[in-house]
């Protein structure tokens, strides 16, 4: 009952996005060849509305200043972007690449990662459309979703907002992750087990991935801070913006993914009584959500605990994704539990 | 290092003068103790130590979950087996370790919880706090400078746009305002530790008062819900078991489908249900449902799950004098995807001694050089009993025993015939008769039924535990949301017929939007109140919210 033409479309329009996104990749790594270092273009991330607030900040100053008679500081109206930089004007004029291809190569990064991440769609559809189901039934097809999602975040958070420098950094590990579920792990489209037939698949699996998606930005984010925070003057990862601000857009990532993953545990137990008569059954793959949950948890509590600095955080964080990776790939081959319907057996 | 976090910037040690440590009593120490236990640090330690405990469990077969593969593991690995045993990595949930691991967690979750409610309760009673002296050295800062003359207007003026936002306000004195916002964000907080607790509670009422069963139910056959007829019977320790309401119930008929199809899946499981007839208790009206894997049938007090399904051949076996010894569907326990099956017939009325088969049904048969027989797809395509036959005693300590296997202690394999050593063999297919050795009398193969294998469950928790864990989710969300922040305004006279107002804020934890709550608030008061007259026309009575 699999519609077989489908399923090969679904399987063009997934190789054409691999193609897709490694162009963009390219042309990323071209942007990144040529970018200007972040703290010469502090502003750049600014809109008019920003400078104009700024500015009216420092007229404000001045004048609090002169009828005081001492100087009066003010917050940065853009918070401390830029202000834990490291780097002065002077390292920055360290040799660079080509400012005009840089910007090209941006742009073309930019459109070629909107066309992959509507090719992954066009796939999703199609494959889900061939089996007549939701197009999470097994490895491969939330691996491709998973991509999926991690792109759309990336689409409509730091593309959208001009963060061409994260580029290459996000499509990288996708990339990879296609093209490991379009080799190893590819499964032909095919009905579902009776034990995953049920509506709360498409409830816990979808808000899963989508959760596995925001966490793999976040883990790019975090390890690039954790890289840019070292970074000494010259180096080539000054090109970044600064360290404070890549960990605050990594806590936003994760901010969103963790009430996803408590919500994906939520609707794993109520499904797993639903199939397996009980809502908690140490099942090794429920043992590797319940991981990944507290080890998010954790690095919430660590990020607002005193004494305990960003970048420890950054390292629970980090710790909590290769828990991610260990579910889908060590625990669904090694592992017997009742999860075993990674299809690739 | 250099460190990014601004919490420990201002942890700033005197030099050269020793810390001196004051001598602590037994009060003292536990005090000491206690803190330790629900600081933060602690929290954030045992919460990694949880994840880092948990998993063992996920690695070693677990005895609660499958004895049988962690007997089999354990036995296959002579040297490492009772070493891992001995610190319970078969039983790790219900270790000493895993459990003082969560057990300290929660204790440090009540010591934190309990003086985090009583403190928000006397801030939710009280007025934000007093405005500190000089706010230049709060999280956020701004300032503008106004008339004195328009000092009052400002004030109110900052106290409408806050109380808008919905800060709760505090005027302590006509030179400062006090306000406060995020309660909401607190309560969500404590809402969601405490539910983590409430859901603990509600984990332990199903494991002390739940019960679970499990029975093989061929199709056609009924049950009514008796302790005793149950295969298997796992109550709580709390359990009663004479307050249970038995339930009656009727498998009318047992389908399942399997992939036929797709080469690589092939066999694979694709649908099964039951069809029932049942009545909540006995002599109660009767109804008709259908139970599904993912699709539990709900009765008054328990659950009924479909979980297991397989055939079960119909026989009669007949004495030589023709006369039926027995006749019925024997559930035969499939052992992997394509159903081979085994199980046990066991005859207790035949005479003089009681008979005994033992083998295996194979729904798609084939016999295969290396292995036997086998059975190469799931469904009924060449079905075939393949059975050895044993006479003695059947139940030798006349206790139960399992319906799908013989003890063949007190019993004696039947050679097919008397000059032979061997064991009598019987390769049976539906309709199909055959003689036994001896006097014995014959076997015939009926046909198959399908048997339908249910877990009956009842879990008083499991309502607790849902809520609790959809409150931890509201509260987590709105915790996550929300900001807490306090907004302070002073106005410090300056000479000159001047003023600066100054204004500040604070915040708990991180908010990358703190500068722009003061900055917009001092844009608006500035496009009304700036002493200069240069106002700035973009800002003219706009309020950014944020
Ligand atoms: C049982 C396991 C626990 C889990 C899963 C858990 C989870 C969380 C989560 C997800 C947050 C939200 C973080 C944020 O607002 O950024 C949080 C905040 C917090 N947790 Fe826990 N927690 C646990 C135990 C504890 C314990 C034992 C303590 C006390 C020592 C504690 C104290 C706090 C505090 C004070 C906050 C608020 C931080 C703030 O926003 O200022 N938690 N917790």
């Amino acid at each position: 009952m699999t519609n077989e033409v489908l399923a090969t479309y679904a399987n063009y329009a997934l190789y054409s996005a691999v193609g897709v996104l490694s162009l963009a990749m390219i042309a990323y790594a071209v942007y990144l060849a040529g970018a200007v270092p972040a703290s010469e273009r502090e502003h750049e991330s600014l809109d008019s509305d920003e400078q104009a607030a700024a500015e009216r900040a420092r007229a404000r100053a001045e004048r609090v200043a002169a009828v005081s008679g001492g100087s009066v500081a003010t917050s940065p109206v853009t918070g401390p972007v830029g202000a834990d930089d490291g780097t002065t004007v002077e390292d920055a004029a360290a040799p660079q690449g080509d400012p005009e291809r840089a910007r090209k190569g941006a742009g073309i990064g930019g459109t070629l990662s909107y066309l992959g991440t509507g090719l992954l769609l066009v796939s999703l559809v199609l494959r889900g459309m061939s089996v007549d189901r939701a197009p999470l039934g097994n490895l491969f097809e939330f691996s491709v979703a998973g991509a999926f999602f991690a792109m759309l975040v990336y689409c409509i958070g730091p593309l959208r907002r001009g963060m061409h420098w994260l580029g290459l950094f996000v499509l990288a590990p996708v990339t990879l992750l296609l093209w490991l579920a379009g080799t190893i792990w590819y499964t032909e489209a095919a009905e579902l087990v009776p034990s995953l037939d049920s509506y709360w698949l498409v409830i816990h699996v979808s808000i899963a991935t989508l959760a596995t998606g925001l966490s793999i930005v976040g883990a790019v984010l975090a390890a690039l801070y954790l890289v840019r925070d070292k970074a000494g003057p010259g180096s080539f990862w000054t090109k970044l913006p600064a360290a404070a601000r890549l960990e605050r857009l990594s806590y936003g990532m994760h901010v969103v993914a963790f009430p996803m993953w408590t919500f994906t545990l939520i609707a794993g137990a109520i499904w797993a009584r639903q199939a397996w008569s009980s809502y908690w059954n140490w099942d090794p793959k429920e043992v590797w959500t319940f991981v990944i949950w507290i080890v998010y948890a954790a690095y919430l509590h660590a990020r607002v605990t005193k004494g305990s600095n960003r970048r420890t955080a950054a390292w629970i964080a980090l710790a909590g994704f290769a828990c991610i990776v260990i579910n889908y790939t060590i625990v669904n081959f090694y592992f017997i539990g009742q999860h075993s319907y990674a299809g690739t057996s | 290092m250099t460190t990014t976090d601004p919490t420990t910037r201002g942890a700033k040690k005197t030099p050269g003068r020793p810390v001196t440590q004051p001598r602590l009593g037994p009060v003292g120490w536990a005090r000491w103790a206690w803190r330790q236990l629900t600081s933060m640090k602690t929290a954030l330690f045992l919460l990694l130590l949880l994840a880092i405990g948990a998993v063992p469990g996920s690695m070693f077969p677990q005895r609660s979950l499958d004895p049988s593969q962690t007997a089999a593991w354990i036995q296959r690995h002579p040297e490492a087996g009772p070493v891992l045993d001995r610190f319970y990595a078969f039983d790790v949930y219900s270790s000493p370790w895993f459990s003082a691991i969560y057990l300290l967690l929660f204790t440090s979750l009540v010591g934190c919880i309990v003086p985090r409610t009583l403190t928000l309760a006397r801030q939710l009673r009280g007025r934000p706090p007093r405005t500190p002296r000089r706010l230049e050295r709060l999280d956020a800062h701004d300032a503008l400078v106004v008339r004195d003359e328009d000092v009052p207007a400002a004030l109110d003026a900052a106290a409408s746009a806050l109380r808008r936002r919905r800060y709760r306000m505090a005027r302590h004195d006509d030179q400062t305002i006090s306000a406060e916002s995020g309660y909401v964000k607190e309560i969500g907080n404590l809402a969601f530790h405490g539910s983590l607790l409430t859901l603990i509670v509600g984990l332990a009422i199903g494991h002390l008062y739940g019960w679970r069963a499990d029975i093989v139910v061929p199709e056609g056959e009924s049950f009514v819900s008796t302790v005793t007829r149950y295969d298997t019977w796992a109550p709580g320790p709390l359990v009663d078991e004479s307050s249970l309401t038995p339930f009656e119930l009727t498998v009318d008929q047992m389908s399942a489908r399997f992939e036929e199809d797709h080469q690589s899946q092939i066999g694979m499981p694709r649908a099964f249900s039951a069809e029932v007839t049942y009545a909540d208790r006995l002599g109660g009206a009767t109804k008709k449902d259908t139970v599904q894997v993912n699709h539990p049938l709900e009765l008054d007090e328990s659950t009924v799950f479909l979980l297991g399904n397989g055939y079960a051949p119909v026989v009669t076996v007949k004495d030589d004098a023709g006369r039926v010894i027995y006749r019925g569907a024997t559930p035969f326990l499939a052992q992997d995807g394509s159903y081979r099956s085994t199980g046990a017939i066991k005859v207790g009325a035949a005479q003089p001694e009681q008979l005994g088969f033992v083998g295996l049904f194979l729904p798609t048969a084939v016999v295969d050089d290396t292995n036997g027989p086998i059975s190469i797809f799931p469904d009924l395509r060449n079905p075939a009993l393949a059975m050895s036959l044993y006479e003695g005693e059947l139940f030798p300590q006349g206790g139960a025993q399992s319906v799908f296997s013989i003890d063949t202690e007190a019993m004696t394999p039947v050679a097919p015939d008397d000059d032979s050593e061997d064991i009598a063999r019987l390769w049976l297919q539906p309709g199909e008769t055959a003689q036994l050795p001896g006097d014995r009398g014959s076997i015939t193969f009926d046909r198959v039924d399908r048997f339908a294998g249910f877990a009956v469950r009842h879990d008083p928790g499991k309502g607790l535990v849902l809520g609790s864990s959809v409150v931890a989710l509201l509260g987590l969300i709105t915790s996550l949301t929300l900001r807490r922040r306090r907004v302070f305004a002073r106005v410090v006279p300056a000479g000159d017929g001047r003023s600066v107002l100054h204004l500040g804020a604070m915040t708990k934890g991180d908010d990358d939007r703190l500068a722009r709550v003061v900055s917009d608030l001092a844009d608006q008061l500035g496009s009304s109140f700036d002493d200069e007259g240069d106002r700035t026309p973009a800002s003219v009575g706009e309020s950014r919210t944020s």
